[in-house]
Formats: structure tokens, sequence, C-alpha cells
């Protein structure tokens, strides 16, 4: 296996390529406020939505504490936990994790990793986070109106979502649905730029089958999200004109509260089939980059080149097109024909095939790597247990049969948790430890980030173990309090409280996260350019951080694949993307 | 290169290398901009596409009250269809160097896009003033929907069209305005497809329902 150099006789001439049209801002505002340069509207997207995050962590404590003891807080009422319960699962989803994957490290990473010098659209890219910021401001001003913001789920079902007597169905809701129908036209903006710039945008030498995973992840996940929100905005606007307007798209005539209501004919069905035509994918859309971005930290911190790297991009890809044929698995209790349901356990099964052979290649790369278990390291590996135990309940939830009993139960919220809240949370923690140093020039405190670590991985676990063993005995999801019920033991409210305990020390301990990023980046260690050793362009670029154009008077020239680590024969364990076959210097004794 | 050989080769082998090295790196943003009209237009197409699927969904319902059908969208659809062959024009002129021509065909698409919406909303108050107006049937919720979205999107087709318009006057880069004048060609062409398409199945006829019959699902 002699990777280290092809004949370097056959070079190719350098082509022209035409040198992109920068902006080139003067003044304060036009760097660090309207910018235009993908690594400023990535932290800026960054910091939105984990400021945003922070507030649905509060929220998520507001639950537990009322969970764990009931009747105690006189400023918990049955609305308000609905409102908790709902505005928690909708803001983690979409304003913090799709946001953050997709906005925060898609801008960061897809220019500087592919070798451009920006997102081809800068202009766009600006107006894609404004408008993503006005939908979190809208976001945070339902919780202002009278009647506070929608209480309905996060699933926004009708009718009961526009119907008096669930909170916010007046003004939250449709703060809401703007809110949404808002972030998705941001998001159109940002994900065609991110999709044409992986595209058009490659440096020289940058075929797709070079491009790290990281790219991998983000752009399929990309362009799931866009074919997948104009289902949540279709559905939006519909809902919207049913509450505003009186259609009945999804509103059935009903009586409520005593009184006939103004609907007639609409189909809530109909609604539920939307929504997961998008909800699916969406669980895709942020699993997709923490798969990619999970791959180049275990590949760089072990050493070693990604195992199956054709296989991992194929499973990307399959998962990506199958994740559009599993949306009812959602609606097995809506009623549906029982032979959709044979055809959706079917294919949500097959989806385990390259979800497996993923794991598998993780695993495959850490044996007999060169194991460096620095805190993203350990943040991937936790991503890799977590992920496993959230993908096995998964088998048990897609099958029709075990699904039913289990429905609504604490299972599912132990089970979604695992494998879309914690594992991809790990990703970004892991994510944010390896990419600081580029993004500041500092590193971020070692110790520090070993103890958030543990605190998060091992609460994590602390919190949704027992949530299972809730689930299997029969305690229902978005419930505000159990009462009067007797097949739910007494150690269940125990087990509650326990997890609340768990919940808030887990919570708490983030602010060692967010302390860490503020003092590192006045005190952190200097980090150099390229602290991790990686090959991938990022760590290549002149300047740390990258500057206004990312590389400098030239582009770099791109002449192997991104994992060239370990490699038999070269003197040291990484060959950058951009260094020739002719410049790797081979050690005295090959092997 | 298609995309399934690209996803088929093998990075990291030596031979593989000196092809991949070959690669030329990124194209011009004329490209770009082409590429991206296409992802956008793939984007918009699946919108208009769930909007038929939810129709035909709700179609399948007994309780199905079909909406009356407009005599108007006839004279809409031969309006849209001659902005369409105005912008087509606009293109065969700027490609032959007739900028006057091109101004003409520009402008005329223009004209004939703006008096399709106004005729839409012509529709609009039609079905609004007849008998069988019911806000709670879906038929009538759905044409409103659909016709209101699809002219959203000609309205956003406008604006890029101002953009052009207002560069053909004076001096200007032949290359780019021949750029600006295809995307908008291509951008209208589809907008036409998509309105013949929803005319034709939905609100002409009971076409989605003969079709939906033919395939089985009703």
């Amino acid at each position: 296996m002699d990777y280290v150099a092809h004949d370097a006789s056959a070079y190719a001439p350098p082509a022209e390529v035409e040198e992109m049209e920068l902006y080139h801002p003067k003044t304060f505002v036009g760097k660090y406020i309207w910018s235009q340069d993908a690594k400023i509207i990535a932290v800026q997207y960054a910091v939105t939505a984990i400021g945003i995050g922070l507030v649905a962590l509060v929220l998520s404590w507001l639950m537990r504490l009322q969970l764990a003891f009931p009747n105690s807080f006189s400023f918990i009422d049955p609305s308000n936990y609905l409102q908790f319960v709902t505005q928690h699962g909708m803001i983690m989803v979409i304003y913090l994790l799709t946001a953050l994957f997709l906005g925060g490290f898609g801008n960061y990473l897809i220019p500087l990793m592919v070798g451009a010098r920006d997102m081809v659209f800068p202009y766009v890219n600006m107006v894609s986070y404004w408008v993503y910021l006005s939908a979190v401001l809208l976001l945070i001003a339902s919780f202002f109106v009278p009647g506070g913001p929608t209480g309905a789920g996060w699933t926004l079902y009708p009718p009961q979502a526009i119907l008096q007597g669930t909170p916010g169905a007046t003004w939250g809701i449709i703060l809401m649905l703007v809110s949404l129908a808002l972030f998705i036209v941001g998001f159109t903006m940002g994900g065609l730029n991110y999709v044409v710039t992986v595209l058009q945008a490659r440096t020289r030498g940058m075929t797709l089958m070079r491009m790290p995973l990281t790219i991998w992840g983000i752009f399929t996940a990309t362009i799931l999200a866009l074919l997948a929100f104009p289902a949540l905005l279709v559905s939006a606007i519909m809902m919207l004109l049913d509450a505003t307007l009186g259609t009945s798209f999804f509103m059935p005539a009903i009586v409520s509260m005593g009184q006939q209501g103004g609907h007639a004919g609409g189909s809530p069905v109909l609604f539920q089939h939307l929504f997961w035509f998008f909800g699916h994918p969406e669980v895709y859309i942020v699993a997709l980059p923490a798969f990619g971005i999970v791959s180049d930290l275990i590949s760089v911190h072990a050493r070693k080149n990604i195992f199956g790297y054709r296989m991992m991009v194929w499973a990307i890809v399959a998962i990506g097109g199958l994740s559009f044929v599993v949306w009812a698995h959602h609606m097995y209790v809506s009623g549906m024909n029982p032979y959709f349901g044979f055809f959706f356990a079917t294919t949500t099964l097959i989806i385990a095939v390259p979800t497996a052979i993923k794991v598998y290649n993780w695993i495959l790369t850490l044996w007999h790597g060169n194991i460096r278990l620095t805190v993203p390291m350990m943040f991937a590996i936790g991503f890799i247990f977590t992920f496993i135990n959230g993908g096995l309940t998964g088998l048990f939830l897609g099958n029709v049969t075990v699904d039913v009993p289990l429905s609504d139960t604490m299972f599912v919220v132990a089970h979604f948790h695992m494998v879309m809240a914690i594992a991809p949370i790990l990703v970004v923690f892991g994510a944010i430890y390896h990419w600081y140093p580029k993004i500041t020039g500092r590193m971020l405190n070692d110790s520090l980030g070993k103890i958030h670590f543990w605190v998060t991985f091992v609460g994590s676990y602390a919190i949704y173990y027992p949530m299972h063993y809730l689930g299997f005995a029969g305690v229902p999801r978005r419930y505000y309090a159990i009462e009067g019920t007797n097949f739910i033991p007494e150690s269940a409210q125990s087990l509650n409280v326990a997890i609340t305990v768990a919940a808030l020390i887990v919570g708490a301990f983030q602010v060692v996260f967010l302390y860490n990023l503020l003092w590192s980046y006045f005190r952190g260690k200097p980090s150099g350019g390229n602290p991790w050793n990686a090959t991938t362009l990022e760590w290549q670029t002149p300047d740390t951080p990258p500057k206004h154009g990312n590389f400098g008077a030239t582009l770099p020239v791109v002449y192997r694949w991104a994992y060239d680590y370990s490699v038999p024969g070269a003197e040291q364990d990484f060959i950058p993307q951009n260094v020739p076959p002719g410049e790797v210097t081979r050690s005295s004794a090959r092997t | 290169m298609s995309m399934f050989h690209q996803l088929m080769v093998k990075p990291w082998v030596t031979d593989q290398g000196k092809i991949d090295d070959l690669y030329a790196g990124g194209a011009s943003s004329g490209l770009a901009k082409k590429l991206a009209l296409k992802v956008f237009l793939a984007v918009v197409a699946v919108l208009f596409m769930l909007l038929v699927i939810a129709y035909g969904g709700r179609m399948a319902y007994e309780d199905w009250r079909p909406a009356p059908q407009l005599r108007l969208l006839w004279a809409n659809t031969f309006v849209l269809i001659l902005s369409s062959v105005a912008l087509q024009w606009a293109q065969y002129s700027v490609r032959r160097g007739q900028m006057d021509a091109m101004r003409v065909g520009l402008l005329a698409a223009g004209a004939f896009t703006v008096v399709f919406l106004f005729g839409q909303v012509l529709a609009w108050r039609q079905l609004g003033a007849m008998v069988y107006f019911d806000v709670t049937n879906p038929a009538i919720g759905f044409f409103y929907l659909i016709t209101g979205v699809h002219g959203l999107h000609l309205m956003g087709g406008l604006v890029a069209w101002g953009r052009t318009v207002a560069k053909v006057w004076g001096d200007f880069d032949v290359t780019k305005i021949r750029q600006s004048v295809e995307l908008c060609t291509v951008y209208w062409h589809f907008l036409l497809l998509v309105w013949l398409v929803l005319f034709g199945l939905l609100f002409t006829g009971n076409n989605l329902d003969l079709l939906l019959k033919l395939c089985g699902i009703r």
C-alpha cells in the first residue's frame, strides 16, 4: 500500500479558474454585523442558536421540576407545562440543532474544507442569517403575547393546536407558524448556498470523493432540508389559513366546549402526513452532519484513515434517500391502514442497514488506531455509545406491534432524546472543541473540557436510561401530573425525582463549557494553525483564524483525499490534502 | 462523469489520484447561478407537488365537493403562455445581439405577467361572488391557496425581471444581461409548466380524479 506518492510527472498544468469577487467591508458594522463572510455568519448563527438553546434548556428544567415535585411550584400550571414541552421541543430541534449544524458548522466549514474563498452568494448568505434571527425573535415574542406561546406539542397537531382551550391558541400558534415559515425562507437561502458551493466552488483537485465526510454529511442534510422543509411550509400556511380565515384544510366539523365550531370537512390526518414528511427527514437533517463530523473527529484523533470511506459516503446518501419513505412510522396509532404500517415498518428497519454500516466503520476506524483521548475524541466516542443505544430502541419502536403499546409513553421520549438530542449534542460539543482553535486561534482548556464531557455524558445516561423503564411501566409523556392511576408504581415518582436531579446537574454544568469558551478566548493557549495535525484544508490556511478570503493569495491545490493518516513510508503521521506527492517527506526506514 | 460513477471511485488509490488531480476546480459564477436556480426550482417543484398530493388526498374523502370551474382561467392561461413566449423571444434576441427586440420581449413578458396576475385576482373575486362560495369547502380553500402560492412565485420572478429590465438601458455588460434573461426565461417556463399542471389537474374538469382512478388509488 504505497499511498505516499503517485507519479509526480502526471500533474496537469494549472488551469485558469475565475477568482471570486469578494465584498470587502471597511467598517466594523460591515465586517461583524452585516457581514457577508461565511465565517462571521457561522459564528452569528452559532451564537444565536446556542442562546435560544439555553432558553430551551431552562424550559426543560421547569418541566422536570414539575414532574419530580408535582404541585409544588405556583408558576407551573398545566398550561405552562404544555407550553414548556412544546417550546423546548421546537427550539431544540429546529432553532438550535438545524440552525447550528447547517447555519453554524455548514457556513464555517464548507468554504474552508472545499477550498473556496467564501460561499458563492455571500449576500444571500447574510440575508439568510438575518431572516433566521427574525424567526427566533418572533418565537421569543410569542412568550410575551396574551395567552403565551403555543402549547400544542412540537408537532402542532390540529385540530387542538388552534382550538380554544389549548394554551396559546389565539396568538401563540400564529407567531409560531409565521416564525417557522420565516425560518424556512431563511434556511432555503442558506441551503442554496451550501449546495451550490459544494458543487461549484471546490478548489482544484478537490473531487467529490476527496471531500471530507463532514462536508458529505452537511451537503446531504442540506438537500434533505431543502426538499423536506416545503412540507412544513405548506402545512404551516394551511394551518395559518385555518386559524385566521376559517378555511378547513385540517379542521373537521367540531363541537368544542359545547359549541359548534365554524369549520367543516378538514382532515387532521393530512396535517400529520405533511408534518412527518418533513419531520422524519428532519431527524436526519440533524443526524447526517453529526455522522460526517464524528467520522472526521474519529479519524483525526485516532490517526487513521476512516474505515470504508466509500461505504460511508454511500451510507450517508442511502440514509438520506430512505429518510423520505419512512415518515408514517410516527403515525402508527393514527388509525392508518395496517398495510401502510407494514410498509413503513419495513422501510424503517431497512434504514438500520446503512446506519449500522456507519457504526461498524467508526468502530473499525478506532480498531488498532493510535487513539488520542483528546476532548473532541471523548465526545466522539461518547456519541457512538449514545447513538447505538438510541438506535437500538429505534428498532423496537419501528415495529408496529411494539410501538402501539409504547406509543406516547416516556419510552419514546427516552428513545428520541438518546438518538437525536444527546447524540448530536455530543457531536456539537466535540466539534466545537475540535474547531475552536481554528475559529479563535486558541485552545479550549483541556481539564474543563474533560469535566464537561464526563458530567454531560454520564449525566445524560442518568437522565434517559431510567426513562426507558418509566415508559415500560406505562408512564405517558406530556402529562402535567399523574394521579390516581393504579398501574404506575409509586417508585416511578422516586425515579422521576432522580431524573430531575440529574437533569438539573447536567444543565448547570453547561456553565463550565460556556465559561471555557469565554475564558479561552482571552487566556487560552495559542493553538497555532494545525494543533491536531489534521489533513483537511481548513487547517492549512496561512492565518489562524483565517482571514477574509480564507486562503491568502492563492487557493490551495488538492492532491489527495482527506484521510492520509499514518501513511506507510511517510515521515509524519499525516499528509495534508494540499501537499503534492513530490513534497512528502519519506521516513528513512520504509515499511 | 455521472454522479453514480463519481461515487464509485476509490480516492485513495494511486491511479485514481492521477485522474482526480486533473479536476480543474470551481466553475464560473455564471454556472453557479444557473445551478442555484435549478436547485431552487427543485424546491419549488416539491412545494407544488405536495400541494397537489394534499389536494388529491383530500379529494379521496367521500364528502368532497368540487369547486365551480371558472372560464376566466382559460384566458389567464393563454396570457401566461404569451409571457413565456415573449421571454423566449427576448432570449432568442439577446443571443443574436438584437438588443431592441430583447427589450420589447422583456417588457411584453412583464406586461403579460401583470395581466395574468390581474386576471387571477379577478378569478378570485368571481369565485368569491358565486353562490358556491363556502370558505370551509377544502376545494375552494385549495384554489385560493394554490393560485396564491403560484402568484407569489410569479411576483418574486417579477422582482428579478425588474432588476434585469433596469439594466438594459444605456451601457450594459451583454454577457451579464444575456445570463439574466436566460435565467428569467427558465424561471418563467417552469412556472408556466407548473401552472399548466395545476390548471390541467385541479382547476379544469375532474382530471385528478380520473388520474387517481386510473392509478387504482380511488
